[in-house]
């Protein structure tokens, strides 16, 4: 009888298994968002005119910006995937640094973006949002839910990225062993994935 | 926890000791103990607070509690029940214990996330309770958190709804894991059909997971932020839809009544041809009714809204769809039967659970039809109807397939033996108080008697009655077969590693299983019941 401690599980998970797992993951974050979407579609046929009033006030130049963002930055973490499989792994820290500069500047935007709405009084349970007509209300409650749930996960990614930028300095992520490297990248990924979506749902469509 | 005899061998039980190595144990086996102990502490504080409901209940009138502590009570016995006991329930401890093992393979494919989950789940669970203690009113919503109620409650019904997202985490990362354990880990030989067909239940349970966990997870987000921050996504005041919140709703917690009675359909699957010393009969067909039942499963939530306000053809649409899932159902009852049929049926206590299974499940079953048809579900909708159908579903079948189960892998799990005899009587107290608490209330419910109300006409005086009378004999027989259980985890006599005459793979290693499970991992050369195997005999 092996009486061997610790032996039972190698450091490192198969890397087909640790991805099935990841992408298994990936579609319970769409179906989270999936959620959503559906109330905004119900909403939006329900109030289509209101949606189109509220929708104005969004600011289509930042969100525009936070898209090219978002996807230079998935270009980015792409990138520094590809840096350590050919064993560059200084040139991936630089492209896994450029993608975190790149999630910043996204938060940025959305900093200014929500103060913005706050000055105006535009915040659920405000004076100003309690006299606009439902629709409207339920526009600015549903851009308040999702985008701040979405940038939940553009902050969970970040971590995430840090964490990965830390083990490729570390070495623990190399040239053999890029698992969470590739998971962390997918994960970048869906949050881009999702803000393609939320953007012409909340800003274009007016 | 447990301290077998120094000279017993190492086994997963003994091999480190100390509070510590539980709490800290990657060991699917360990965890799913730790499941089980969490969640047979839950299982018996949500039954007790049933019988204190059944209590009040014996007389017209407020009895022991107020109304209020009553609502409050059956929205406590819901949200435990159904949250932390029967949704995680058998897949969380059996699935955990046994699935690795009857694949063939030392763990499952994430043991960290695993036992992570496990700490999502009790962090979920504490987060309940907490909402019953913490300041101000515990929930009085119904487990369901219908808004507009759920919105303007002023319980602590936001700490609640916290608590039912976590657990659903915890549900998810569960579901997550299995997938990819029985997709990667099988041993070399175990085609997808070599499989047993526990974990083939399994497999089906856990997409569900999957795919309708966060779909509650998001709307329960929703009602939080409508009660924080007063967005009205559900609130008509604030042009919201309640209706809306109630297929979001449903969209998972119809599928979830599949989580809960799929892995106790592979409970009972394994112990037909077990106890019959013969293959089970049809294994495809009872694969692919689980993954019917999985796949249809998820497109009949609207029957729990035909009163709500729906078209006339969702209606018809949900009504068709409804009938539909119960013909794979039947599918797998016909099978167990047919198992049974000509084979050397040897009546230990696991198949009288199994049995039990069959009975109980097919009135819950019967009467889902009667509630799944338009106009017969107009007439007891929201009565106690509906009360005795679920639990003639969730406890008949998921409790006594967990019974079932318990009693059958105990000597595995344990590696000794109940007291076969005490284990026969509560599940005959077991199986007589279930029926005299839960079918009186058909009758009272076809009678117009409603659910969740803590006083009734008197008329209903004698249904009542008999169904606290019920409640107390269940409870005792509860009570017999648990004490029965833990007092011969240790002073049991030593069982062999194979009580049963077994075929699957869990047979075939010592009792309780070794930590890594396999000393070599096995080739499987052969279909998962053939009752030849000279190890049997």
């Amino acid at each position: 009888m092996s009486t061997t401690e610790h032996s039972e599980h190698s450091e490192y998970i198969d890397s087909e298994t640790g991805k099935m797992g990841m992408w298994l993951f990936l579609f319970t974050e769409l179906f989270l968002f999936g959620g959503l979407f559906i109330v905004y579609a119900v909403m939006r046929s329900k109030y289509g005119e209101e949606f189109h009033h509220a929708a104005l006030e969004l600011n289509a130049f930042i969100g525009a910006t936070n898209t090219v963002v978002l996807l230079v930055s998935s270009m980015t973490v792409a990138m520094s995937l590809t840096a350590i499989q050919k064993n560059q792994p200084k040139l991936a820290m630089i492209l896994i640094f450029c993608t975190l500069l790149l999630a910043g500047v996204f938060m940025m935007n959305k900093y200014f973006e929500y103060g913005h709405k706050f000055a105006l009084h535009l915040y659920p349970g405000s004076d100003v949002m309690r006299n606009l007509p439902h629709g409207e209300i339920m526009f600015f409650g549903l851009y308040f839910l999702m985008t701040g749930l979405h940038l939940f996960h553009v902050v969970v990614g970040g971590i995430l990225l840090t964490i990965i930028l830390l083990k490729v300095w570390s070495g623990k992520i190399n040239q053999e062993h890029f698992l969470l490297h590739e998971n962390g990248a997918l994960y970048w990924h869906l949050v881009d994935l999702i803000w393609i979506f939320l953007f012409p749902l909340l800003y274009l469509i007016t | 926890m447990n301290n077998p005899s120094p000279t017993a061998p190492l086994n997963f039980l003994n091999h480190k000791t100390g509070l510590w190595s539980w709490l800290s144990s990657t060991d699917h086996k360990r965890i799913g103990l730790l499941y089980l102990y969490a969640i047979t502490t839950f299982f018996l504080s949500a039954a007790v607070l049933g019988l204190l409901m059944k209590i009040e209940k014996v007389a017209p009138g407020e009895t022991i509690m107020t109304a209020q502590t009553y609502n409050a009570m059956f929205t406590l016995h819901g949200i435990i029940m159904i949250f932390i006991v029967v949704i995680p329930g058998l897949a969380a401890v059996f699935g955990n214990i046994m699935l690795p093992i009857m694949i063939g393979a030392k763990d499952v494919a994430f043991p960290k996330l695993n036992l992570f989950s496990f700490y999502v789940y009790i962090t979920g669970a504490c987060l309940g309770l907490y909402s019953q203690f913490a300041h101000g009113h515990s929930p009085d919503t119904g487990w369901t958190f219908y808004v507009p109620y759920s919105a303007e409650a002023s319980s602590n019904v936001v700490i609640a709804l916290t608590a039912a997202f976590t657990l659903g985490f915890a549900s998810i990362l569960t579901g997550l894991n299995f997938i990819v354990t029985i997709h990667r880990m099988r041993a070399p030989g175990m085609t997808w059909f070599r499989m047993p067909l526990f974990p083939w239940s399994l497999y089906a349970t856990a997409w569900i997971q999957l795919l309708a966990t966060p779909v509650v997870g998001i709307t329960l987000l929703m009602v939080i932020a409508e009660r924080t921050l007063h967005i009205g996504f559900f609130d008509p005041a604030l042009g919201g839809d309640p209706v809306l919140y109630q297929h979001l709703f449903w969209i998972y917690s119809h599928p979830a009544v599949y989580v809960m009675i799929l892995p106790a359909m592979g409970v009972v699957t394994e112990i037909f041809p077990t106890f019959s010393q013969k293959p089970v009969f049809g294994y495809l067909p009872i694969v692919f009714s689980s993954l019917a039942i999985a796949l249809v499963g998820y497109f009949v939530w609207g029957h729990h809204m035909f009163t709500s306000g729906m078209s006339y053809e969702s209606r018809w649409f949900f009504s068709f769809l409804t009938f539909l899932v119960a013909i794979p159902s039947a599918i797998k009852v016909f099978n167990w039967l047919s198992t049974m049929y000509g084979g050397s049926v040897d009546l230990q206590p696991p198949l009288l659970y199994a049995i039990s299974f069959i009975f109980l499940f097919t009135i819950g079953g019967f009467t889902g039809l009667t509630l799944g048809s338009v106009a017969t579900d107009i007439q007891v909708h929201n009565t106690d109807f509906v009360v005795a159908h679920f639990h003639y579903i969730i406890f008949g079948g998921m409790g006594f397939g967990f019974f079932a189960g318990m009693h059958y892998w105990y000597p595995k799990i344990y590696g000794r033996m109940y007291n076969i005899r005490w284990a026969n009587i509560g599940w005959g107290i077991l199986f007589t108080g279930f029926n005299l608490l839960y079918f009186p209330m058909f009758i009272m419910g076809i009678q117009g008697m409603p659910r969740r109300y803590f006083d009734y006409d008197p008329k209903f005086q004698l249904g009542q009655t008999i169904s606290t009378i019920g409640a107390i004999i269940l409870f005792t027989g509860l009570i017999t077969m648990i004490s029965n259980l833990i007092y011969h985890v240790r002073r049991g006599a030593i069982a062999p590693a194979n009580p049963w005459h077994g075929v699957t793979l869990e047979w075939q290693i010592p009792s309780p299983p070794p930590h890594e499970n396999f000393d070599e991992i096995p080739v499987i050369t052969r279909d998962p019941y053939v009752f030849d195997n000279p190890y049997t005999k």
